[in-house]
């Protein structure tokens, strides 16, 4: 697969994923025919991956500006203010692609790039969520999937030591040929440690950190720009592999140096490796950049240039350093036991130059590379809006809708892969993943708490983008505050189709709208992200089938005390109270799936300026310290988060009948938005102060028992919740 | 107490550890090198957890040959006292320096819960804060963990009084279902035959404070800075 013992011209340009007017463009910078070399870097650079050529003019109408803010989008991850002279750095990226040709080294490297990302900045990494998506249950493939995918996640991340301590699963047939991976760190710095990637300093040295460079992952970020055809198998050499003990002592190393004043820059060496970390360094500087490959570091023989400018070897590290502390450098990199060599220095002449053996293999203007990388406004269409859904019946009953509901694949209980992530390493996790609405993790000699949820119901967004975009968004919110936090910001990661076609951009289009509104009306701003498209299979009679839109959000809050925060698991002798409006709205709903076998309807609506009231008035309810358990009501409606709480604290509740006007299974399991369920000693208190802050509230039941015990007067035990609830992955995954 | 952590290339768990040492002894644990020759007088060494060396060639083998190893062998010989916990452990079984060996878990995927361990013997610096019979919840966070031995080595650990703790039920009693890993005879930890040296896999010092869920894990340290005071 390596180097291609062809001429470069257009026809070569388009297999490495150019289009004809790209090439042009190329040729026009340049100004004669690209080595190979440089046609690679020009590839790479412009793929999709890389440049968000598709997204960006969409990604801009985004807000990424509060006064908690130190970095947006534009640096390797974001970076917030948590107090204390310390900041959160975070961001969420996408390893879809890799995942389906190899599901253990696909989420391994997913893991791994997104800690690198983090640290690169001068944060120790602190935690590790993730946002996954599989095929249907159904699917013989689902099953494989599933297992490699999270060993993966768990072999990377418990070997580093960082512990993962949330996220979200969801089955939909849409993924069959397409899982999405959504890999998203927290690490924590002072304020006055962070590093960037800006390069500077004419003749300062460039240094090559980590492991070897080898053969594998060459033009993963050109594989990742792509559909899948039936060629998926072929892609495998395109697929990185991860070695977590080398990403470990990365971490150290790196963490000692930074340490020292020796950094001028940082940045891992993600998707498309050398190339685009000194590409990106040197151009955001603003200098030029020569590179000597003959000292890079070289797992194999024979390696040409090409290679080695588009090998995407994980657990590397390009540094420019001050060039009077090289050496004190290079004694930290060889206590770690890891490759250190410098391999080149910044120039003035604002050009990348790449030589290899004597020879000038890339000479490029680093300006044009940037400014003339390919922009696209591509079309988009509307999505029509969903039609109304029409009369229903309740052919279960409300009991019997239960049951299935929380043994569903959505919903059922996901202890069978969070046993496999290793949650408490570090010492510091106050709430480990099932136990509440965010995880909580103690920020190390502080009492600061950071509260961390990924968020998207995909089948909202497919009905209707804009709505299910600033869902996502408002549950990211509302799960933070459901732990007593205050929500911050989010890192997103935009799973796609492929954006030629005007539907998909509709969808990006609109679900980017939705996720700004909610962003603004919450104050809860974007600050890192990752955008991936083409998530879509070519079958063999020629059609293609895309991924349900699923722009995944990774939320972040603080809690000024992680000794205030709160779980779901509900207490005996505590009134159950529901705040927000309920209309029993059941289009998308999972009991209208689960029930009736239909996805159909518009999504429920979202009023943010209601969902804010409430969710403050949530948070300040517990930092009062008057809430004894919360739990946001989100898919499945109120009787699933009612069996949630009971499940989780294995205490039963005696439930009230619902209001007139609303059919029984439309208020249990209808999943209108901005509600949470709150356990308090009183009941009526809450309900009087919610009254007056203009929030609707209801006492929902008292808490006792070992059952739930319905307004019918059937009670069903928590034993048989949990067992319907536990069933689900043991039978898909160890039969 | 003054105790000293060894820090391997890949040892992830050295800051829980020096958490939980702290909280008990009021001191800083010294942090050690691996290629270290020479300890500093020290009352305890600790072997923490992670993935030493990676654990590519098995958990621990590799670690047990680090220069510190020898010195850490002499501390014990000397009488000196060694806790290795998780990682530790493997690797003080592979340095041979406590019986037995660790295996893949019986279930072959890596496990990470709460685990309820049995305390077998309270006449230890290591077992003193608790009761024998005492039952204690624990995190496991491991994918090696399945303790073997031949079942001659089996009886007379037993009947030396070797085992340290086992896994069970939260009335302790014994069960497979309470055995995640599977490990013979329920052995989630033992002793050296001078019972200066203990290993086991579950993580006590990820549970001594209650905002982290409890502090079952707490009488372990509480015990050895009681031994040392």
């Amino acid at each position: 697969m390596t180097t291609p013992a062809r001429p470069v011209d257009g026809a070569l340009a388009r297999e490495f994923g150019l289009s004809a007017e790209e090439w042009d463009r190329v040729l026009g910078i340049i100004g004669r025919t690209p080595s190979l070399t440089e046609l690679g870097i020009f590839s790479v650079m412009w793929s999709e991956h890389c440049s968000y050529k598709s997204s960006r003019v969409w990604l801009k109408t985004l807000p990424t500006e509060a006064p908690w803010v130190i970095h947006g989008p534009g640096e390797n991850a974001g970076v917030v203010d948590i107090g204390e002279g310390l900041a959160a750095i975070f961001k969420m990226e996408s390893h879809n692609h890799p995942s389906f040709i190899e599901p253990y080294q696909g989420a391994a490297t997913g893991v791994g790039g997104i800690l690198r990302d983090v640290f690169t900045m001068g944060a120790r990494p602190v935690a590790n969520l993730n946002a996954l998506r599989f095929g249907s249950s159904d699917n013989p493939n689902t099953r494989r999937i599933v297992d490699g995918v999270v060993r993966g996640v768990g072999g990377y991340g418990n070997c580093v030591g960082v512990p993962t301590v949330g996220g979200e699963i969801n089955f939909h047939p849409s993924y069959d040929g397409n899982p999405l991976v959504n890999a998203m760190t927290v690490g924590v710095a002072r304020q006055d440690r962070i590093f960037l990637s800006a390069a500077a300093g004419i003749g300062n040295p460039v240094v090559y950190v980590g492991s070897k460079t080898g053969r594998d992952g060459i033009h993963g970020a050109t594989m990742a720009s792509a559909e899948f055809g039936e060629d998926a198998d072929a892609k495998r050499p395109t697929v990185q592999v991860g070695d977590p003990f080398v990403e470990k002592l990365l971490i150290e190393a790196c963490l000692e140096l930074m340490a020292t004043d020796a950094i001028v820059a940082i940045q891992d060496m993600g998707a498309a490796g050398l190339t685009s970390s000194s590409v990106e360094m040197a151009g955001k500087g603003g200098v030029g950049i020569e590179l000597d490959l003959d000292s890079v570091p070289q797992r194999e023989r024979g390696m040409t240039a090409y290679e080695m400018m588009l090998s995407e070897s994980q657990e590397r590290m390009l540094i420019v350093i001050r060039p009077d502390r090289t050496e004190q450098a290079r004694a930290i990199f060889d206590k770690w036991e890891l490759d250190f060599a410098v391999v080149g220095h910044l120039t003035d002449t604002g050009h990348i130059v790449v030589r290899h053996q004597g020879r000038t293999e890339a000479d490029i203007p680093l300006a044009p590379l940037a400014d003339q990388a390919p922009l696209y406004r591509r079309p988009v269409a509307p999505t029509p809006a969903p039609a109304p859904l029409g009369p229903l019946t309740d052919p279960v009953g409300i009991e019997g809708a239960l049951i299935r509901l929380i043994g569903c694949a959505d919903l059922a209980s996901r202890a069978w892969v969070w046993n496999q992530y290793d949650s408490t390493v570090g010492g510091q996790t106050v709430r480990r993943p099932g136990g509440a609405d965010a995880a909580v993790v103690q920020v190390d000699g502080t009492r600061l708490g950071l509260a961390l949820t990924t968020d998207c119901t995909p089948r909202y967004v497919a009905a209707d983008a804009r709505t299910g975009g600033a869902q996502a968004v408002a549950e990211a919110w509302r799960n933070l505050t459901a732990v007593g936090a205050r929500p911050l910001a989010v890192t997103d990661n935009l799973n796609f189709a492929n954006p030629e076609k005007p539907e998909v951009m509709g969808q990006f289009a609109d679900a980017i709208t939705g996720m700004g509104e909610a962003c603004r009306a919450l104050d809860f701003p974007v600050v890192s992200g990752n955008v991936s498209l083409y998530n879509e299979t070519r079958k063999p009679d020629g059609t293609t089938v895309g991924i349900l839109p699923t722009p995944a959000i990774g939320g972040l809050g603080v809690l000024e005390d992680a000794s205030r925060a709160v779980g779901l698991a509900l207490r005996p002798d505590l009134d159950l109270v529901l705040l927000g409006r309920t209309d029993g709205a059941l289009g998308q709903s999972l009991w209208l799936r689960e029930v009736h076998g239909r996805e159909d309807g518009p999504p429920p609506p979202l009023d943010l300026a209601a969902e804010r009231r409430t969710g403050d008035f949530v948070r300040a309810r517990i930092g009062e310290g008057t809430v004894v358990a919360c739990h946001d009501v989100s898919d499945g409606g109120v009787l699933v988060a009612v069996a949630e709480m009971a499940m989780a604290g294995d205490v039963g509740c005696r439930l009230d009948v619902p209001p007139s006007g609303l059919a029984p299974y439309a208020f249990w399991f209808g999943e209108d938005q901005g509600r949470y369920l709150l356990a308090v000693t009183d009941g009526a208190a809450l309900i009087e102060a919610a009254r007056r802050a203009n929030i609707e509230a209801r006492l929902l039941g008292r808490s006792g028992g070992d059952g739930l015990t319905l307004p019918s007067g059937a009670t069903i035990s928590v034993p048989r919740l949990k067992t319907a609830n536990e069933a689900f992955f043991p039978a898909l995954m160890d039969r | 107490m003054k105790a000293g952590i060894v820090v391997f290339p890949g040892t992830n768990r050295e800051r829980d550890m020096a958490i939980a040492l702290r909280r008990a002894a009021g001191t800083e644990p010294a942090m050690l090198w691996h290629r270290d020759t020479e300890l500093p007088a020290l009352d305890l060494v600790v072997l923490p957890g992670g993935f030493s060396h990676g654990d590519y060639l098995r958990s621990g083998a590799m670690a047990a040959h680090a220069p510190i190893m020898s010195a850490v062998r002499d501390f014990a010989a000397r009488g000196g006292y060694v806790l290795g916990v998780c990682n530790g452990f493997q690797i003080l079984t592979e340095a041979e320096m406590l019986p037995g060996a660790l295996l893949r878990n019986a279930g072959m995927r890596f496990l990470s819960q709460d685990c309820h361990l049995r305390v077998e013997r309270d006449d230890t610096p290591f077992t003193r804060g608790w009761r024998e019979g005492d039952v204690f919840r624990a995190p496991m966070a491991h994918g090696d963990g399945n303790y073997v031995a031949s079942e001659e080595e089996l009886d007379r650990l037993e009947g030396e009084g070797q085992v340290a703790f086992r896994y069970s039920r939260a009335d302790g009693g014994l069960a497979d279902d309470a055995n995640p890993n599977g490990s013979a005879r329920a052995i989630a930890g033992v002793f050296s035959a001078d019972r200066r040296v203990c290993g086991l896999m579950p993580h006590p010092e990820d549970l001594v404070d209650p905002l982290m869920g409890g502090e079952d894990g707490k009488p372990l340290f509480d015990g050895l800075v009681e031994s040392f005071r």
